[in-house]
């Protein structure tokens, strides 16, 4: 026994790197092919298949509709890939535009701005998404900006305080000095100071937005059948939660596995342990 | 008579974000001829950096009053637009920072570093701009200018930034360079490197350089002329022989007696 864990201590794995990698590979491999080929068409009902058990055509069976379970969670989990990704790069965006200006020019438009995020900030996200939804409608599409919209604040916090804390730098103001227009200090000069602050916050917040979708697709507001996410696969499967779990439990794992590897990614970029 | 480069004429800064407002720099007057080599001594606090930056057209915060002229060339530099004075900055008006740490972008290469006024200033294509990035690196003493070219600043070491720093400064020959204590950060033989670079970078391309130091046995060596800060105010100026010969003022006094001596 003893000698398995000095063997375990001189291989200084890091482990949570390499589980987070693990499971990011297991999710995101399969939902990338999952956005080309699945093992059958996820929308294609077959009666005579009607909550069949897994089997090695079905590998994790069919749903009440008779619909490959496999490739709903392929094609689900591409979904949910594609919205948290279109999130993270919406909030993202429009937040680093927002930190930089407010950090950057300070005065009445930071205080502005910065009011308004105050405000933005003050409801949960998933409440200010289900407003923007209302407003909006659901689908694919408009939960991405309505979940982006929602994001924006915390990017732009971010965002400004490293502004702030670099604005005084003296390699800005030798690059004002060397004549640079203010957007180029902004976002040639500062921008890349930030990215890894910028890198580690993108992780969290993909995973806050991959749940803020399932959330929104369980509460069946976000993406409408018969499209697939791992959120209304799960909201479908909750009648059959007793007869047949093998339903619930395919995009359940898929969406834990999901959250849980990036969230480790997240945590080794943070520079943490 | 030699041609008047920079006129500054009762230059006042004042803070505004206490309630009372602080002024810093008090009716700051320097006249600069092209090719001349003028000291601004002082001691920390004294106001001789603001008035630098203010030269520069750094000091653009909003909770800032500043008053009097800064004439660079036919250019007002307080009252310009923007656009105007981008033009001058990097291309006509070049500075160095204190600390080399600081000064140059931590996630830049040395070599974009470098080329950035070329970049804003000029049309120069891409190797253009490499082979004159290279020139400038080996001008200012760096042995191996395509290693340095493409290093990140942690790579190098503080005196061999300082350079770097004075290279990009002089991309484009500038008119006037702002030395804001450049050797203060360095050990004392780096010191009379960086100082003989100035030397002969004045030499060579008739730069006016503004020295500002507080060490004064440098400026006595390198300035023609030299003016000292206390509190804001410019007690005393005048060629450097005079000033530290016969210094008038008491604060002048005791700075001059305050460089340490070697008697052996």
């Amino acid at each position: 026994m003893s000698k398995k864990t000095e063997t375990n201590n001189k291989k200084s794995y890091d482990f949570n790197l390499i589980v987070g990698i693990v499971l990011t590979a297991i999710v995101v491999i399969p939902s990338l092919i999952g956005l080309f080929w699945t093992p059958y068409n996820p929308e294609t009902m077959n009666s005579s298949l009607k909550m069949a058990g897994p089997s090695l055509q079905h590998l994790m069976g069919c749903d009440n509709f008779g619909r490959d379970v496999l490739s709903r969670v392929m094609k689900g989990s591409t979904t949910t890939l594609l919205i948290g990704l279109g999130t993270v790069a919406f909030g993202c965006i429009f937040g680093t535009v927002v930190g930089a200006f407010t950090g950057y020019y300070g005065g009445i438009i930071d205080e502005i701005l910065m009011r308004c995020n105050d405000v933005m900030f003050s409801f949960p996200s998933i409440l200010l998404a289900l407003v923007f939804v209302a407003v909006l409608g659901s689908g694919k599409y408009q939960v991405t900006v309505a979940l982006g919209i929602a994001f924006i604040p915390s990017y732009a916090r971010i965002v400004r305080s490293e502004y702030i804390r670099i604005k005084n730098m003296d390699y800005v103001q030798s690059a004002k000095l060397a004549g640079a227009a203010d957007l180029r200090v902004m976002f040639v000069h500062m921008l890349p100071n930030c990215i890894r602050v910028l890198a580690s916050s993108v992780l969290i917040g993909f995973n806050n937005a991959v749940l803020a979708e399932a959330g929104l697709s369980f509460l069946g507001i976000g993406v409408q059948p018969p499209d697939a996410s791992l959120g209304s696969m799960l909201s479908e499967a909750q009648t059959y939660l007793f007869s047949k779990p093998g339903l619930a439990i395919a995009p359940g794992i898929t969406l834990i596995m999901m959250v849980l590897g990036i969230a480790l990614l997240g945590k080794k970029v943070d520079g943490k342990k | 008579m030699a041609n008047n480069l920079l006129h500054v004429e009762d230059l006042n800064i004042e803070f505004h974000d206490h309630i009372i407002p602080e002024t810093v720099v008090y009716d700051f007057d320097l006249d600069m001829t092209e090719g001349e080599i003028v000291g601004l001594v002082g001691e920390s606090g004294s106001g001789k950096s603001m008035s630098a930056l203010a030269i520069a057209g750094l000091l653009s915060r909003h909770d800032m009053r500043k008053r009097g002229k800064i004439e660079f060339g036919d250019t007002d530099v307080l009252t310009c637009p923007r656009e105007k004075l981008r033009s001058l900055q990097g291309n006509e008006i070049s500075m160095i920072f204190q600390e080399p740490m600081t000064s140059l972008n931590p996630v830049k290469k040395i070599g974009w570093q470098v080329e950035e006024t070329m970049r804003i200033h000029t049309d120069k294509t891409a190797e253009e701009r490499r082979a004159r990035a290279l020139e400038v690196l080996s001008h200012v003493g760096l042995e191996d200018a395509e290693r340095v070219y493409n290093s990140y600043p942690h790579q190098l070491s503080g005196g061999m930034r300082q350079r770097v720093m004075i290279a990009a400064a002089m991309a484009i020959t500038p008119r006037l360079l702002i030395a804001d204590e450049p050797t203060t950060a360095l050990d004392v033989t780096v010191q009379a490197q960086i100082v003989d670079l100035l030397k002969h970078i004045n030499k060579k391309h008739n730069t006016s350089i503004l020295f500002i130091s507080h060490d004064l046995s440098l400026v006595r060596s390198l300035c023609s002329r030299v003016l000292v800060m206390k509190g804001g105010y410019v007690v005393e100026k005048g060629p450097v022989e005079e000033v530290f010969n016969h210094p008038v003022e008491e604060y002048t006094k005791k700075l001059i007696a305050a460089i340490p001596k070697v008697e052996l």
